[in-house]
This record gives C-alpha cells, sequence and structure tokens, in this order.
C-alpha cells in the first residue's frame, strides 16, 4: 500500500473522537514492557530528574562525611585514602551524575511542551541517552562502594593517576565510567541541537524561544564540541594505565600537561554548561512572580551564547600554576576577566524584572531571586582569581572551594529547587506545599551561606584544599566549625525539599492548568499533560502567548485552541530553523526495546573493558549492534523506506 | 612565624607584597559590588506589599511595562571599568612578579616527591654542593632563584609570604624566585594534590642575616661527624644497614637519596615535613611508626627493639 | 482588531524527503562530534611534539609507500560511494549496488594495508609517546572505517531489498556522508603523521 508523500494537515480544534485517537498513538504501554521500552519526553524527563537528586543526596552526604572530618583540626574520623576518595567521588558526582542530568531532566521534559511539539526530534536516542546515565552512573559507583571510588580528585591530573602511583581499580572505574557516561551526554545534546533547530511550533521564531531554550541550547551544542576531548583524555589514560602506552608518562616521551590542557578545554566550558540551563530557568520563571516580561530578553539570549564562546577561551585559567609563558597568562587572564561582562547582563535583566514588576512572593520567587545575590558572589570570586598574581597565592586554598561552590549551587542548585516549585504542578497536577517551602529556602539559605561564606576567609587565610586534616592556624579551626555546622544546616533545608515532594505528590493542593498566571506554552495544556502534549499545534505569535491579551499591543495573537491535527499517526509537525515555518509531517517511533538493548549492550561491553574481560567486551559489543542494527533499521511506518519502483 | 603562617596578606618579600595592593583591590571592588546588588536587590524587592505572603497571583495584573534596557546597558558600562582597572593592574603585577632573576644571589634545585620536600644547594664546586629536606634557609635581602623539578607526581610549590605557587611537574623545570626581606620563618605547603598525605607536606623557608646564613651553609656542607660514644656508634651501623636502604648521612655508608637527606637532620626544626616537631620523643615515634604519623607515606614502620631504637636516636641526635 | 493568526500550510511532506529530514540533522551532529574528537588527537600529537626534546619523531621521514596509495585509495572509494547514491537517485540499483560494493571493499583494502603498515613499523605501540599517538590516532580511525564499512554494508542490504527510491533515501544520503567524513578525517590525519615531518615539524 503506497502511503501518501504529501498531505494537508487538517486544521481543527480538539474534541473527544480526537483526544481518543490520540491517546491510542501516544500512550506509553502500561506495565512493565511500557516502562522499558517508553520514549516519552516527559517520563525520560522525570526518570532523570528522580536519578539526579538521588545522586546529589549522595554527593551530599559524601560532602556531610567530609566536613565531620574537618570539623576540627587533626580529627581522625577518616583516613587519608577515605577522605580522598570522598572529595574525588563527591567532586564526580555533583559535577558529572547530578548537575548536567538535572537540567537535561528538566530540559527533557519542558522542551517540547515550551517549543509547543509533542516529543523530542529523536525520542528513541532521548531513552537512550537516560539508560546510559543510569549504567554508566552505577558502573561509577560501583567502584565507590567496594573501596576503589576515584581517589585523584575529579579532575584527576595525571601522574599521580598513572598505574606507578596507583595501581588499584580505582582509575580505571572511573577513567571507562566517564568514557562511558560521556556517550549519554553527547546523544543528548544531539538530541536537544536537533529539536531546537527542526520541531518548534510554527511561528516559534527563534527570537521568541524561551530563555531555557536558548541556555540548554548553547550547553548542547558546547557539548558536542567539548565532551571528545575529556572522553579522550581519560581513554588515553586507560590505555597508559592497562596497555603500557606513553601519553602521559614522562619516561616514554609522554606530557603531564597534555592531561590539564585536554581536561579543562572541556571542563570549563562544561562549567558553563551546567550553568547557563538555569540562568535560562530563572530568567524564565522570574518574569511571571514579577508580572511583566523579562527585561532585556534579546541581550540574555545574545549573552547566553557569548558567555559560552568566551567560555571556550579561558581554560588555561586552571593551569596558571604550572610554568607557562608569560604571554599565555597574560591573555587567559584577561580573557577570564572580560567574561564577567556576558555574564553580567543577565544579572542586571533580573534585578530590572524585579524593579520594574510587582513581585508575588512564592518559594519559587524566593529561590529565583536569592540566587542572583549567590551568583554575584562567586561571580566576583572568580574575577578575583582570573588575575594571575592574585590567583597564585589563592588557588589550590579553599579560596577556589568557596567559589565554585557559590557558583555551582548558587547558579545550579538554587535555580534548579525554584524550577521544582514552579513546574511541579505542571508536572504532577498538585502545588507543592508553601508554608513547608519557606522552610527549605530559609534553612537553605542560611546554611549555604554559613557553610561557604567564611570559606573566603579560611583562603585567604592560606587553607589548602585537599587535604584529609589540618593544624589550626590561626582560626582555621573555629572557621572550619562553622562551615560543618553550616553544611547540616544546608543539608537538612534540602531534606526539606525531598519530604516536601513525597508529602505533596498525595496531599499537595490541585493545581490547573495555569497555576501561576504564566505566559509560556506548557501552561496551555492540563497539569499533568497527557502524552501527546498538544491536542492541536498551536501557532506562536508572541515570545508570551498566554499573555498577549494583557500585554499584545497590536501584535498579532497566538493560536491555542485551533491548529493542525496531526492525528494520521504518531506525528507531529518539523519546522525551518530559524522562522519555524512548517516544512513536514514528521512521524514519530513507537516504544521501543533498542535503547534498553544497546545501553544494555554497551554496559557489558565497558564492564569486560574494566575487568579485562575481552570475551564479555565481545559480547556486549555484539549486542550493542544488533540493537544499533535493529534500531536503524528503515521501516515505513517512519517513512524511511519505499520501492524504488512502486 | 605569624599568627596566619600562610596568608600572604601578611607578606615578608617583594614577590608576595606586590600581589597584596591588587588583591585588597579586587577583594573591596568583590565586596562593594556585592553590597551595591544586595542593596539593588533589597530595594526592588521591598515594592512587594506587606500582605503578600497569601496574595492570589491572578490579583496582581500583567503588564508590560517599561523596557528597562538602560539598567543592563548602565550595569554594563559601570562594570566595564573596574574590571578594565583590574586587567592593567594585572598586567603590571605580573611583571613585577615575573622571573627568573637575571643575577640570582642564590640558586636551589627543589624538588617535590610524595610527601617531602629535596632541597639542593648548587655550588660552582662539586665538592659544595649538599641536600637537604624540608627545610630552606635563604641570606635575608638576596633573590633566590628556585629551579623545581617532580620526581614522582605533580607538587606545588607555595611559600605565601614570599611567593605565590609553581608547579613542580615531572618532565620539565619551573622556575620560582623568593626573597625575603626581614629574617623569620616563612611557612610552605604543598598545594597540588598529590596523594594520601598531601596534607602533611609542608617546608619551612628560614631567612636570616648573611653571617648566620654563610655559617649554616659551611655547616651543611661538612659531612656528619664520627660519633663518641658506644650507642652512638652501634646506632651508626644500624642506620647505615637499615636507614641508608633509603637515606643518605654524608661521610657515612648510609648512601641512598629516595629519602630526605639525614645529615644534619638535628638542626631541622620539624620531621616529615612539617608534621612534628623535631624533639627526642617525636624522633623516636617517628622512627618506629612513622605509619601512624603520616599514614600512607613511603616509610615502613621499622619494628625495632627497644634497644635498637635507643642506639639509633643515640647516633640521631649526633647529626647536629 | 487584532487577528489570530493560524498556521494551516498546504502539501507537506511526510517523513524525509530526499536530504530534507531530521536524520540529516542527526548524522551531522555526530559529525561534529566524532570531528572534534580527531582534532583533540591531533592536538595532542601537536602537543606533544612541540613540547619534546629532539629525536622525538621516530620516522623523520615516514615511508609514504604504502600510506599515499592507501590514501588515493580511500579517496577514491568515496568517489565509487558517491556514484553509489547516484545509482539511488537515478532509480539504478545496479549501480547502487555496485557503487556501494566497490566503496566497501575499497574500505576493505584501506584497512588491510594498514593493517600491514602497521605491522612493517619498527615501533610499538608502547615504544615511546610518538608510537602511542601514532598507533592510536591511526587506530580510532580504522574503527570509524570499520564502523563505516558496516554502514556500507547495511546500506548494500537494503538496497538489494529495494527499500530506497529517490525520494525516500535519507539513510543512503546520510549514511554516505558519515564516508565521506571518515575520508575527510583521514586527510588531516594523513596529513599531520606523513606529511608534516617532511616540513621540519618534531624533528
Amino acid at each position: 500500500m503506497m502511503q501518501p508523500q504529501v498531505r494537508t494537515p487538517t486544521v481543527g480544534i480538539d474534541g473527544v473522537e480526537h483526544e481518543a485517537r490520540l491517546h491510542e498513538l501516544w500512550d506509553t504501554s502500561p506495565g512493565w514492557k511500557g516502562f522499558l521500552t517508553t520514549v516519552d519526553h516527559k517520563e525520560i524527563g522525570i526518570r532523570y530528574i528522580i536519578t539526579a537528586f538521588v545522586f546529589l543526596a549522595l554527593g551530599g552526604t559524601e560532602a556531610l562525611l567530609m566536613r565531620l572530618q574537618l570539623a576540627g583540626p587533626n580529627l581522625t574520623l577518616l583516613t587519608p585514602e577515605q577522605y580522598n576518595q570522598l572529595f574525588s567521588t563527591h567532586g564526580m558526582t555533583m559535577i558529572f551524575l547530578y548537575a548536567s542530568p538535572i537540567l537535561s531532566g528538566f530540559s527533557n521534559y519542558l522542551w517540547p511542551l515550551l517549543l509547543g511539539s509533542r516529543d523530542m526530534a529523536f525520542p528513541r536516542l532521548n531513552a537512550l541517552s537516560y539508560w546510559i546515565y543510569l549504567a554508566a552512573g552505577l558502573f561509577l559507583y560501583a567502584g565507590f562502594v567496594t573501596g576503589n571510588g576515584p581517589n585523584d580528585g575529579w579532575f584527576n591530573y595525571v601522574p599521580y593517576a598513572s598505574r606507578d602511583f596507583n595501581p588499584g581499580l580505582n582509575e580505571d572505574f572511573y577513567a571507562l565510567g566517564m568514557v562511558f557516561l560521556g556517550i549519554s551526554t553527547t546523544v543528548g545534546a544531539a538530541n536537544f541541537v536537533v529539536t531546537a533547530f527542526r520541531t518548534r511550533a510554527p511561528g516559534m521564531s527563534i527570537n521568541r524561544l524561551p530563555i531555557l531554550v536558548w541556555g540548554t541550547l548553547t550547553a548542547s551544542v558546547a557539548n558536542l564540541i567539548v565532551v571528545p576531548a575529556v572522553s579522550l583524555a581519560f581513554f588515553l589514560l586507560w590505555m597508559d594505565r592497562q596497555f603500557g602506552t606513553h601519553f602521559f608518562d614522562t619516561a616514554g616521551g609522554g606530557q603531564p600537561l597534555l592531561w590539564q590542557h585536554l581536561f579543562w578545554i572541556f571542563g570549563h566550558p562544561w562549567v558553563y554548561a551546567i550553568v547557563l540551563p538555569a540562568m535560562g530557568m530563572v530568567s524564565d520563571g522570574l518574569p511571571v512572580f514579577c508580572r511583566r516580561p523579562l527585561v532585556g530578553y534579546s541581550l540574555v539570549a545574545l549573552s547566553t551564547v557569548a558567555t559560552m564562546i568566551f567560555g571556550f577561551g579561558v581554560w588555561v585559567h586552571h593551569m596558571f600554576a604550572t610554568g607557562l609563558p608569560g604571554l599565555g597568562l597574560a591573555f587567559f587572564s584577561g580573557a577570564s576577566i572580560a567574561i564577567v561582562v556576558p555574564s553580567a547582563v543577565a544579572v542586571f535583566a533580573w534585578i530590572a524584572t524585579i524593579r520594574l514588576g510587582r513581585p508575588v512572593i512564592t518559594t519559587a520567587f524566593l529561590f529565583f531571586s536569592s540566587m542572583i545575590l549567590l551568583f554575584v558572589i562567586g561571580g566576583v570570586s572568580g574575577f578575583m582569581t582570573a588575575s594571575v598574581p592574585v590567583d597564585l597565592q589563592l588557588t589550590d586554598t579553599y579560596f577556589v572551594v568557596a567559589h565554585l561552590h557559590y557558583v555551582l549551587i548558587g547558579i545550579n542548585v538554587f535555580p534548579v529547587v525554584g524550577a521544582t516549585y514552579f513546574w511541579f504542578p505542571k508536572m504532577t497536577g498538585r502545588f507543592l506545599d508553601e508554608k513547608l517551602g519557606r522552610w527549605n529556602f530559609w534553612t537553605m539559605f542560611i546554611g549555604f551561606n554559613l557553610a561557604f561564606l567564611p570559606m573566603h576567609l579560611t583562603g585567604l587565610l592560606g587553607m589548602p584544599r585537599r587535604v584529609y586534616t589540618y593544624a589550626d592556624y590561626g582560626g582555621w579551626g573555629a572557621l572550619n566549625l562553622i562551615t560543618s555546622i553550616g553544611s547540616f544546616v544546608f543539608a537538612a533545608g534540602a531534606m526539606l525539599l525531598f519530604f516536601n515532594v513525597i508529602k505533596s505528590l498525595k496531599s499537595g493542593a490541585i493545581a490547573g492548568k495555569n497555576p501561576w498566571d504564566a505566559p509560556t506554552l506548557e501552561w496551555s495544556v492540563p497539569s499533568p499533560p497527557p502524552a501527546y502534549n498538544f491536542a492541536v499545534i498551536p501557532t506562536v505569535a508572541s515570545r508570551h502567548p498566554l499573555w498577549e491579551n494583557r500585554i499584545g499591543g497590536d501584535g498579532a495573537l497566538s493560536s491555542l485552541d485551533r491548529g493542525m491535527m496531526l492525528d494520521h499517526g504518531k506525528e507531529t509537525i518539523a519546522t525551518s530553523a530559524l522562522d519555524a515555518e512548517p516544512d513536514m509531517v514528521l512521524e514519530m517511533p513507537h516504544d521501543s526495546f533498542a535503547p534498553l538493548i544497546l545501553a544494555v549492550g554497551l554496559s557489558a561491553l565497558f564492564v569486560g573493558l574494566l575487568l579485562k574481560m575481552w570475551m564479555l567486551t565481545g559480547i556486549g559489543g555484539a549486542i550493542a549492534a544488533f540493537a544499533i542494527l535493529l534500531w536503524l533499521w528503515p521501516t515505513t511506518d517512519l517513512r524511511e523506506r519505499e520501492p524504488a519502483h512502486g | 612565624m605569624s599568627d596566619w603562617p600562610l596568608s600572604y596578606l601578611t607578606s615578608a618579600g617583594p614577590r608576595a607584597r606586590e600581589v597584596v595592593p591588587l588583591t585588597w583591590y579586587v577583594l573591596l571592588v568583590s565586596i562593594a559590588v556585592s553590597l551595591v546588588i544586595s542593596a539593588l536587590l533589597w530595594r526592588a524587592l521591598r515594592r512587594t506589599r506587606p500582605e503578600d505572603q497569601s496574595i492570589e497571583i491572578r490579583d496582581v495584573p500583567i503588564e508590560r511595562g517599561t523596557s528597562g534596557v538602560r539598567w543592563i546597558s548602565i550595569g554594563l558600562m559601570v562594570s566595564a571599568v573596574p574590571l578594565a582597572v583590574a586587567f592593567v593592574w594585572t598586567l603590571l603585577t605580573l611583571a613585577a612578579i615575573a622571573g627568573p632573576p637575571a643575577h640570582p644571589g642564590l640558586v636551589l634545585d627543589v624538588t617535590g616527591r610524595q610527601w617531602w620536600w629535596q632541597v639542593e644547594y648548587a655550588a660552582s664546586q662539586p665538592s659544595d654542593v649538599f641536600a637537604t629536606a624540608n627545610e630552606i634557609h635563604i641570606p635575608v635581602g638576596v633573590q633566590v632563584l628556585v629551579r623545581l623539578h617532580g620526581a614522582d607526581v605533580i607538587h606545588s610549590f607555595w611559600v605565601p609570604q614570599l611567593s605565590g605557587k609553581t608547579d613542580a611537574i615531572p618532565g620539565q623545570t619551573n622556575t620560582s624566585w623568593i626573597q625575603a626581606d626581614k629574617p623569620g620563618r616563612y611557612l610552605g605547603q604543598c598545594t597540588e594534590f598529590c596523594g594520601a598525605q598531601h596534607a602533611h607536606m609542608q617546608f619551612e623557608v628560614v631567612a636570616e642575616p648573611r653571617e648566620d646564613f654563610d655559617r649554616w651553609e659551611s655547616l651543611q656542607r661538612q659531612p656528619a661527624a664520627v660519633p663518641s660514644t658506644a650507642e652512638a656508634s652501634r646506632g651508626l651501623s644500624l642506620v647505615e644497614y637499615r636507614c641508608g636502604l633509603c637515606h643518605r648521612v654524608r661521610g657515612t655508608a648510609a648512601g641512598a637519596v629516595s629519602a630526605p637527606d639525614l645529615t644534619h637532620l638535628m638542626t631541622r626544626r620539624t620531621l616529615a615535613a612539617g608534621t612534628l616537631l623535631n624533639n627526642p620523643g617525636n624522633l623516636a615515634g617517628w622512627v618506629q611508626n612513622p605509619q601512624n604519623i603520616k599514614p600512607g607515606n613511603l616509610m615502613p614502620n621499622q619494628f625495632l627493639s627497644a634497644q635498637q631504637l635507643s642506639d639509633a636516636l643515640a647516633y640521631l641526635e649526633t647529626l647536629k | 482588531m487584532v487577528e489570530t493568526i493560524v498556521s494551516a500550510p498546504a502539501d507537506l511532506p511526510v517523513g524525509p524527503v530526499r536530504r530534507h529530514g531530521i536524520g540529516w540533522w542527526g548524522v551531522g551532529t555526530l559529525i561534529a562530534s566524532e570531528g572534534a574528537l580527531f582534532a583533540y588527537l591531533l592536538f595532542a600529537y601537536y602537543y606533544t611534539g612541540a613540547t619534546a626534546p629532539a629525536g622525538w619523531l621516530l620516522e623523520p621521514s615516514p615511508a609514504l609507500k604504502l600510506a599515499l596509495p592507501n590514501t588515493v585509495l580511500l579517496l577514491l572509494s568515496s568517489l565509487a560511494a558517491w556514484c553509489g547514491e547516484q545509482g539511488i537517485l537515478k532509480r539504478g540499483r545496479a549501480r547502487a549496488l555496485f557503487g556501494f560494493g566497490l566503496a566497501f571493499v575499497m574500505g576493505a583494502v584501506f584497512v588491510a594495508v594498514q593493517g600491514i603498515e602497521w605491522r612493517s613499523k619498527s615501533f610499538g605501540i608502547g615504544t615511546s609517546s610518538y608510537s602511542s599517538l601514532y598507533f592510536v590516532t591511526t587506530g580510532f580511525h580504522i574503527a570509524h572505517v570499520i564502523v563505516g564499512l558496516a554502514v556500507l554494508l547495511a546500506i548494500f542490504g537494503w538496497t538489494a531489498l529495494d527499500y530506497f527510491s529517490p525520494r525516500r533515501r535519507l539513510v543512503v544520503s546520510a549514511g554516505v556522508l558519515y564516508w565521506h567524513f571518515v575520508d575527510a578525517v583521514w586527510l588531516f590525519v594523513f596529513a599531520t603523521y606523513y606529511l608534516t615531518p617532511y616540513l621540519g615539524f618534531g624533528r
């Protein structure tokens, strides 16, 4: 039977039969089969969020153990090896298993809803990116729980990471686990890039995208380019350790600094990748509670991209003490100072939005607005260390630990918690408890600042990083005790969030479609949304479709109730890159086992490499190849094939 | 030693002192910016009415409002000024602290090792070359060139009151320089994570007047004194036989170089890279059970009998 | 009166048409990422070579007698793959099969010749940083070629099953694009390892 090759999509409004048909086409199968094969971005997004929060809790526990050990001078709660594995695993967990996946999770859930689409461009790839994330996380933690956790910091410098000095499996778990995890990040990034450019609602031109989309898109383009650097570095390390190559060891003509360059060429853009999407959440959420559009949308969007571009050119500021020539130091110092400019655009935009709006205090608003202050504090300590001579005194002290926690907790964690309060009603149909939310906020805010503000002083007083104990020079003991106490208060605050989520899932106040009276498309569908998101494809005429009748001016209005029905199959609309003109009816894949099978095959492959069980690697590779073939086999459903001659 | 021995804000030499005014500048700019932003945020938030605790969000109408872009442009323009000043000041300071010195008064070869500092004093006469560990003496007011070597993993040489950090990286020689303008003891610390005992890898720079330094230097050049008591002689044999597997005592058969040179051990204030004060009790404890004090370090527990220990100490205490 | 805009396009293609489809973009992102990987491998070569002492190049004048013809062979295989794609575009299944098959064979010969060249080297992977970089970089390339051979094989098989028409053939175009990418990467690798020594780098 020949399928139609072109079609004029029916335009209409929603109806009972239409919805029934869409449910039949889009709902995930029930039970275990559905659980293992779903390609629904909302289910995948929620899995990402839950898994990332679990890793946040694990990483936080590691930190609390460290803070117990450091609460006073010369304590012996932990052995040096235990401490070194804890601080390394803490860093790895927070930066790789929490900070990026949590943003992937929210972005995965929200993007199609924000963009007016029915799913991401590559739903099966989406499922794959989650399964690999889960598998790689388990792989890495298998090392930690067997006493073979990474022990050379998250940055893993050679030669200490090499076999001569680190003969156990610790570094092999870390290296192979990171290569494995990198696959998830890469395919996830590819999915975001293609979705952003090709599957938006008609009329959602590039200057109408929510800033969260700008943020995640920028991060994804960057990740595509820089993740290979760190994957390569870890692969070369594994080769040096297991196959006697000489990439990094000086005895064979290798270069220890090659590791640092490859790592930081990845590492610096990465830290922007884990804050720019979160900044986007603030840029999208804050205006809702200020009852007005964001100030300076275009500048904020452009500064997102500009910050990342600058971010490619500053990596050497992690290496100022390595003996580089003066000209290089001057350049990278200048670039690191200059990057303050684009990153400050958002700060001024947010403050102006609050000042020129009429703020309504909710828990989400508290998190979104307090992060501005934390961002600035983190930013200025970064500015301080951008100056080479100052950095040569402050690097590797607790001053940098203070800086990195202000930027990571201030610009990732606080917005994420705000986002949880903001979008929880959409995801679940219930509000998080506001009263508990205030306790949550104040405990986290006070605890965080109590823990990390004194750390600036600890660093100025010279306490080095990555030490399992210390002598009590001039006040280090008192400062560390305050930090330790603050960290426990902060942890209690984080616990309140988890408690609030669990409680509200059962008994939170019911939320409708648009509980916050917000402007963007996700608030035009039920809470929680049906599997197909939009019964009819909306047409977008502005940045704030749901506010148009109040701030529209004389522009046209978006159409939310009437649009393309696209119910001949599991379909959504594909649109052109810049102006979002519809240009193709996109057939979407149904639930599939292929992503899970591929993830299982790859897991076997990597476990085989770790244990040098080549047979297992071979079997894993064969399973992976089979899964890929199954996945890419051209089907008529997706219109990938038709006979050449009728 | 100062109350905050690892704080460079109380600097004692030009290379550290040059950085202090710049530090205060960027610190004060940072604090000022944080306060200004806090004030702006506070003022912006004050616009909420007190009863907003339970306001229905829909009761506050949406308004397009003014463009507000001026906030961003003014904010950026105001920010650019201290940034530019910081950059120029940075370049000037970089030039001031740059090295290596053209005519250093002293040249040292410092090798970072897990978890101690090997210090070699260069000299034109090979017989005048000597090595010590963890305690560096320099004459006051003299520019000292420090050549940094890495023997195993990356370490970082940092004595904050005299200079910023420079890494000691295997496969290359980095250079740093220090100069102390007043006599004193200045604490140093390894500041690149290097393994289990990174936390206990300190060193001291002792700046002393020229005559005192010269006296110290000629003493260090001497080989170890011959022991005069029977106990110390037994100790010497034990040290040569056991400790000599890793340590060196010039003038004896203990000649290995993988552990600190002990020839003038008693002239040093601390043991185990700043971990313990150098006194008889600590020395005994360290020799017998180093793993207790610095778990994971490369010196194994010795399991000496009481007699052996007392002999060894009797000899070691002659190494002045 | 402010109007509501409703997008109502006519005659939209359903599914991918020719090269117009999201699969094309997908392969594009894959190529960007893998291209970056090779950029970092070459960066490692240049950085290590620039900071190494004299004598780092184990072969100051790398032998071209195998590598140069092999390079030409790989370039020609891209031509063959292109011919195969043209066969699909012009409904010439025999031509398509011939093109993909020939590209596969040429690619396989490339792999074999590279293997012979590896064995002919006087150094092994663990000899020095130069040799490690050489084998791992060319090794990564060969791995990508092998994946490309699998892709060509799949395209060959699917063409034999008459899956593609001039309109519905994005899979073919994407696969052939990947093959061209593997080819292009080789040019950079070849230039770095075989030509820059003659220009004086690393000597």
